[in-house]
């Protein structure tokens, strides 16, 4: 099968397939601060930070000990969702302003650290070799962003996914309705700090090299704009707006240089005239099915049921 | 049997005492009501119950077992729902889906589920859940809104979809903070027969009401706040011509010239 | 070496306070942490550098040529990126406010180059003076100076003027004060004034003492700053001082004792601290959660 994809591969130019990974990791990004900002409603000024701790960590596990790649992507996933755990259980008690500036500042200090570690190389930065994969590196990616997509659909649409969605919307009532609000928040922290290190490995194994300085406040910003412009907590809007910023600098290459100020103005603007994003609030699942001329599983139980209650109802009087 | 129970129950902010010394006894299956004028501490008593404040001193018990200094969402879980005085919905959510936040402790599967959500134990709790969800809502008459916005519903079914919402968590006890502000008569109404039918079910009702109208036509029993204390309880005939009560509500002249 | 590091501290705490001050004083009337006021600083900074390099003014002018442009700006910056928001949440207010901070400091960086610049030479002729084993540069004692007559004039205005009492009334309940028939959308204008003329001046010392300005230092002085602010406790206008004050001694003794690598990061452990142990701050009244 991977001869099969290298075969496939080889017909595209090598320039597009590296905007097409580009846009992959950036889409599995921000999906994951999606969970966590789109969905729990705590804004993270440091996802970069998961990132690094995700691409250093990955990195690590290559060079020093050669760990399948796999395995590798897992255990890494694994690790930074512990350390986010671990700094989330007393940060997530903030609550918004402060939360924003404390996960900022969290990050500031993973950068500081890295640039000081032997370990990751200083502030040289740290060459990755290649994985050896049976399936070519593209493929990974776009793979791991169909298996990111399907996971984050399936916790929207859960018991878990309301619970985050009450935290967000209201954090007494959310306790009021039994919901464990520090857990949740805890929980979706680790959840997207999971899915940042991943994102975070994939970058580094794809792009060769790592530097602490690229996983910076910017990085942050950058991420936290594709989640924005999409929409916050619509899953469509993070792959349509991780698509459009990661794309764009490539094809609009005047846009290169204003990139940032773009980005800047977009973040306003989008918050004064458009504050649900482009999608403004459309799920997934609602357009698919929309588009197949289909009502939302959902939708059709209730009516079914009233109706059976109605006729019921019918029956005593 | 007293399903809950204030003991000596005080709290302070700062030199304030916002609840001083209230002891008081819900008994299981009645409508029991709380009223007094603004700022006498209803609201405070409440928080207090459901452990969003924890008193300074004094006990509170549900079911026989004490709850104070336990967090809001265990005493929610262990079956106090509550409404709010000001209208606390998830107001960019459905409403079945803020019904459905309500059943939330009556569900077990977390993350993993959420993962596992097309297994088919997942789904059957899922599927138990709507059946609840649905449930609550045929009981405040909002089943025909399921699915809108819970944001765009008239006030007063923003306040009947709070109750549906608390009745989700299957609580023993259910406190209605001020459930009729705002409605008009004929609402009430319909309001006051919603409540029986709650009470019906098995639910005991707590609910503080300013409306004496409202109050004196649906509850058990009634029970005076003022200043922080409790002046008076007892059923309606004992309030209504309890002098404490009225020079609280009227003033002092007006409480001599009754008697 | 001690009295030298204290006033070395002391000199840097006082341009972190110059800058907390506005982050509180907004803090305190609309709960929002403008995150572009670190932008406004560096603008501060470029437009003493243009007044004394181009314009050839005295160091003083200098200094009240940027306040002036920079209260103009936040003024500006709060009528086009905040007021709209007044109603939304804060969520979007604050990524509002990040948007603008990203903004102006890429607009600075296209206009001024990505390299430090410095002030022209003998704007203010630095002198050292020893007490001592202390040396002490004129420079410093200048800093603290203008910072301290800039903190007292502030004081003055908040608690002597009829404006500052608009400020305060409106600080302690947004919704009463406008009520009372003040012109809330006034005061928060002249509050973001007064805030980023302050920023300004202390971009100006800032400048002065490193004798670099470059279009990224608003982003880890504005970030210090507001964790001095929190330190001594958000929306207390003497918190603010004695919060940039604290950090500065600290960040410099940090240094001293060999952790210069790690400078940064000592802030924010310090920022993250205080918000776990006591996150009102030094200073900061106790919030009472309201239901």
């Amino acid at each position: 099968m991977g001869d099969f994809f290298l075969h496939l591969l080889g017909y595209v130019n090598p320039y597009y397939l590296q905007i097409i990974v580009n846009i992959g990791i950036g889409i599995i990004l921000a999906l994951g601060l999606n969970v966590v900002t789109g969905l729990t409603g705590q804004l993270s000024l440091g996802h970069a930070a998961f990132m690094s701790i995700g691409a250093f960590t990955s990195a690590v596990l290559t060079i020093k000990i050669g760990m399948p790649f796999s395995i590798n992507l897992l255990l890494t996933g694994f690790i930074t969702a512990a350390v986010a755990a671990l700094i989330g259980l007393p940060i997530l008690r903030l609550t918004g302003d402060y939360l924003a500036i404390c996960t900022l500042g969290f990050a500031e200090i993973v950068k500081v650290i890295f640039l000081n570690l032997e370990i990751t190389n200083k502030a040289l930065g740290l060459s990755v070799p290649t994985p050896n994969t049976a399936i070519p590196m593209p493929v990974v990616v776009w793979i791991v962003v169909l298996l990111t997509i399907v996971c984050v659909t399936f916790i929207h649409n859960s018991r878990f996914g309301r619970a985050l969605m009450a935290v967000r919307g209201d954090e007494i009532a959310a306790e009021a309705m039994g919901i464990n609000v520090t857990r949740y928040k805890v929980q979706s922290f680790a959840i997207g700090a999971f899915i940042a290190g991943v994102g975070g490995a994939l970058y580094a194994h794809f792009m060769g090299y790592i530097n602490p300085s690229d996983f910076g406040f910017l990085k942050s910003v950058d991420i936290l704009s594709m989640v924005v412009l999409g929409g916050l907590g619509s899953i469509a809007g993070s792959v349509i707006g991780a698509s459009i910023l990661s794309a764009a600098p490539e094809f609009l290459r005047f846009m290169a240089n204003y990139r940032m100020l773009v980005y800047g103005g977009l973040l306003v603007c989008m918050m004064i005239f458009r504050p649900n994003g482009l999608m403004g609030g459309t799920s997934f699942t609602e357009m698919v099915l929309r588009a197949l001329g289909r009502k939302p599983r959902l939708k059709i139980i209730m009516e079914q049921k009233n109706s059976e209650l109605t006729r019921s109802g019918n029956g005593d009087t | 049997m007293a399903i809950l129970e204030l003991n000596n129950v005080t709290i302070r902010f700062g030199g304030l005492v916002a609840v001083n010394d209230v002891n008081l006894k819900v008994e299981e299956g009645t409508i029991q009501a709380l009223i007094g004028p603004n700022g006498a501490g209803k609201s405070t008593l409440f928080n207090l119950i459901t452990g969003i404040y924890t008193p300074t001193s004094g006990s509170i018990s549900f079911k026989g077992k004490a709850v104070s200094g336990t967090p809001t969402y265990r005493i929610a879980a262990a079956g106090i729902g509550r409404t709010f005085q000001n209208i606390r919905l998830f107001t960019d959510l459905t409403v079945l889906d803020n019904v459905l936040i309500g059943a939330h402790s009556r569900g077990k599967w977390n993350l993993a589920g959420a993962l596992m959500k097309l297994s088919p134990w997942v789904q059957k709790e899922e599927g138990a859940l709507l059946d609840l969800a649905r449930e609550c809502l045929q009981m405040v008459d909002l089943t025909y809104r399921a699915f809108e916005l819970s944001g765009n519903l008239p006030y007063g079914e923003q306040r009947r979809l709070e109750i549906a919402r608390a009745l989700a968590l299957k609580p023993a006890i259910i406190l209605l903070d001020e459930p009729a502000a705002g409605m008009n008569p004929q609402e009430k109404s319909e309001l006051m027969a919603m409540i029986k039918r709650i009470r019906e079910t098995g639910v005991t009702v707590f609910l503080v009401e300013h409306d004496m109208k409202f109050v004196m036509g649906i509850s058990d029993r009634i029970a005076v706040l003022d200043y922080g204390e409790k002046i008076a309880e007892g059923v309606h005939e004992e309030i209504r011509q309890n002098p404490k009560v009225i020079e609280a509500y009227l003033g002092k002249g007006a409480a001599d010239a009754h008697a | 070496m001690f009295l030298q590091q204290l006033i070395n501290g002391i000199a840097l705490g006082s341009t972190y306070a110059l800058i907390a001050l506005g982050y509180t004083m907004v803090y305190g009337i609309i709960t929002l942490i403008n995150f572009a006021h670190g932008e406004i600083f560096m603008v501060g900074a470029f437009v003493g550098l243009f007044a004394t390099a181009i314009l050839k003014v005295n160091y003083l002018v200098a200094i009240l040529i940027a306040m002036v442009v920079c209260m103009l700006l936040g003024m500006f910056i709060e009528r086009v990126a905040y007021r709209p928001l007044r109603k939304s949440s804060r969520l979007s207010a604050l990524i509002s406010a990040i948007g603008v901070s990203i903004f102006l400091s890429t607009l600075a960086q296209m206009l001024f180059g990505a390299n430090a610049k410095g002030y022209p030479e003998g704007v203010f002729p630095v002198k050292q003076i020893t007490i001592g084993s202390a040396e002490i540069s004129t420079l410093q004692l200048l800093i603290i100076a203008i910072s301290a007559v800039l903190m007292i004039s502030l004081e003055f205005i908040v608690h002597k003027t009829k404006i500052g009492k608009a400020m305060r009334a409106t600080s302690e309940d947004y919704n009463t004060a406008a009520l009372m028939g003040i012109n809330v959308n006034m005061v928060i204008s002249f509050t973001f004034a007064l805030g980023s003329a302050l920023a300004a001046a202390g971009g100006v010392l800032v400048g002065l003492l490193f004798n670099a300005v470059s279009f990224n230092m608003g982003l880890m002085a504005g970030l210090k700053a507001f964790a001095a602010a929190v330190l001594g406790g958000i929306g207390s206008i003497p918190g603010a001082m004695l919060g940039g004050l604290l950090l500065g001694v600290t960040e410099v003794a940090g240094v001293a004792s060999g952790f210069s690598s790690y400078r940064d990061a000592i802030a924010f452990a310090i920022l993250v601290l205080v918000l776990l142990v006591k996150p009102t701050g030094l200073l900061g009244r106790k919030i009472q959660k309201k239901v």
